[in-house]
């Protein structure tokens, strides 16, 4: 459990966080997601102490971070593995080495029978076997960000904390390296906290998600509720653009968040109002395997009351563009 | 001739082996006090890191021969007297440790900020991100910067020959300029060549070797 109680930040006049709340579950997948700027990096940044704070409280399980409490703050770190965007690997030592660091910070013999085996493990699950012996300069960038993923669990840490550790990855490794987290997630239940400014990866694998805009939670909730009928302000940074509607009739946005996505709404509505309308724009998307998404229609100024009604009885939220 | 350039070889390489040896042993205290103050290092201390900097910078503008000379008293405490080709080794040192101060301090601090804030964050004290990153990613850096001393110091040697030295650059100077000899000017020009190569190409192998 970690709980951000108004926490408050600054670089001198620069207030980059400006009371931040947020409550992270157990064994939850949570994101940040902001545009770059908006504090997403120095927040997370707080939770394992690698940043101070100036004003509110962090707690991880109950424990104050604070960085002035030395020794308080290393086991704190112990239990938060974290990964980030340009790996951070160190470039002398060979795969098996770099995952075996944080043991020699911690004095573990990474020769120990105990750890070898640890190690090893670690490396199959990331799927690097055959990489063993490789230094990180030969592998590519998704086998980098395995290798670190391995190293950020080689402690058995309680979380792992995420720095847009995708963002320097193509789309098709990113999908490979968010569902090794997805699966770590499952496997080991490890929290992990997510911080980026690519909408793939919310949707993916985040249970629920903070939007933040200039040191400010705007939206906190699960993904479908702030991004398939997002407020002004998420609307800007998604970018999304409905195309041109008819200038002629009503246009209504319809938002399918929840299961009455399953039914043929559109379709039904046709036969059981008696009624034609065009469909102007439409998107789905996939949240964590589910589909949601929202569609405009354009219906005649008459039958904008039944079409409203209707709507409001399959429990389909709409509003009028 | 040949005995007087062999003997001269030998101690060209005997100066500036322990040159460097004693200058890269006293010369990485500095560079790690500078690298641990500096503004974006794990202890910064402007004042300690101001302070030390001028020294260097102080140390390193002298100019060989004058530093050379400038020290003869404190050659002479070391030791025991200011003339001959181990008394040569005493100024070597000192103009190198400055040199290597500043060349290691620059090899420490190229380090990437990310991989010790990774460190940082699995819980390593200041001190083993000392050693286990900062020094450990930075050692085929420090060894470029090693072989770019010796190699300068190859050259200082000859320089050594005014305090009595000896050495292939004081052969080349005495016998062959000032002597008008000029095939003891060219036999210790092509030595001289055949020095730094070798030195070049032993750190490149090494070099890569490592990194």
């Amino acid at each position: 459990m970690i709980e951000l109680k108004n926490v408050k930040k600054d670089f001198g006049d620069l207030e980059v966080l400006k009371g931040i709340s947020i409550d992270i579950k157990d064994h939850e997948i949570y994101g940040i997601i902001g545009q770059s700027g908006a504090g997403k990096s120095t927040l997370l940044r707080c939770i394992n102490g690698l940043e101070t704070y100036n004003g509110g409280e962090i707690l991880v399980d109950g424990v104050k971070v604070s960085t002035d409490d030395k020794e308080g703050l290393r086991h704190l770190q112990k239990h938060i593995g974290m990964i980030f965007q340009n790996f951070n690997l160190l470039s002398r030592l060979n795969v098996y080495d770099n995952i075996a660091l944080p043991l020699r910070f911690w004095g573990i013999d990474p020769k120990s029978p105990e750890a070898k085996q640890k190690i090893d493990s670690l490396i199959e699950l990331v799927g690097l076997t055959e990489k063993k012996k490789a230094r990180p300069r030969e592998l590519s960038g998704g086998q980098q960000q395995r290798v670190a993923i391995a190293r950020a669990l080689v402690l058995d840490p309680q979380i792992l904390l995420c720095d847009e550790a995708t963002s320097a990855l193509d789309p098709e490794i990113t999908k490979g390296i968010l569902a090794l987290l997805q699966d770590i997630n499952r496997k080991m239940g490890i929290t992990i906290v997510v911080v980026t400014h690519q909408m793939e990866v919310v949707k993916q694998i985040c249970e629920r998600v903070a939007f933040l805009k200039d040191g400010k939670v705007l939206a906190e909730g699960k993904p479908e509720e702030l991004f398939v009928k997002p407020i002004k302000e998420i609307k800007s940074f998604l970018q999304e653009e409905s195309g041109l509607l008819p200038s002629e009739g009503v246009n209504i946005q319809l938002f399918f968040t929840d299961e009455s996505s399953d039914e043929p709404i559109i379709t039904l509505m046709a036969r059981e109002l008696g009624t034609n309308f065009s469909i102007c724009w439409a998107k789905l998307e996939d949240f964590r395997s589910n589909v949601f998404g929202s569609l405009i229609i354009n219906v005649r100024e008459e039958d904008k009351e039944r079409v409203c009604s209707y709507l409001d009885g399959k429990k389909v939220s709409w509003e009028v563009l | 001739m040949l005995q007087i350039i062999l003997n001269a070889t030998k101690q060209t390489v005997y100066m500036v082996f322990f040159s460097t040896l004693f200058s890269v042993v006293l010369g990485f205290i500095p560079a790690i006090i500078l690298t641990l103050t500096a503004p974006d290092g794990l202890r910064p201390n402007k004042a300690v890191y101001e302070t030390l900097s001028l020294i260097v910078n102080i140390f390193r503008s002298f100019p060989f021969i004058i530093l050379l000379v400038l020290i003869i008293p404190f050659t002479r405490m070391i030791v025991g007297k200011s003339i001959g080709t181990t008394a040569a080794i005493v100024p070597l040192t000192v103009s190198a440790i400055p040199y290597i101060a500043r060349v290691f301090e620059t090899s420490l601090r190229e380090t990437d900020p990310g991989v010790i804030e990774a460190a940082r964050s699995f819980g390593a004290s200041d001190w083993q991100i000392l050693f286990r990153v900062y020094i450990k990613e930075s050692i085929p850096r420090m060894l470029n910067g090693v072989i770019l001393l010796i190699i300068s110091l190859v050259g200082y040697s000859a320089m050594a020959g005014t305090v009595g030295g000896g050495g292939v650059g004081d052969i080349a100077i005495r016998y062959g300029y000032q002597g008008y000899h000029s095939d003891y000017l060219f036999i210790c020009s092509v030595i001289l060549i055949i020095l730094v190569q070798a030195i070049q190409m032993i750190g490149n192998y090494i070099y890569k070797k490592i990194s």
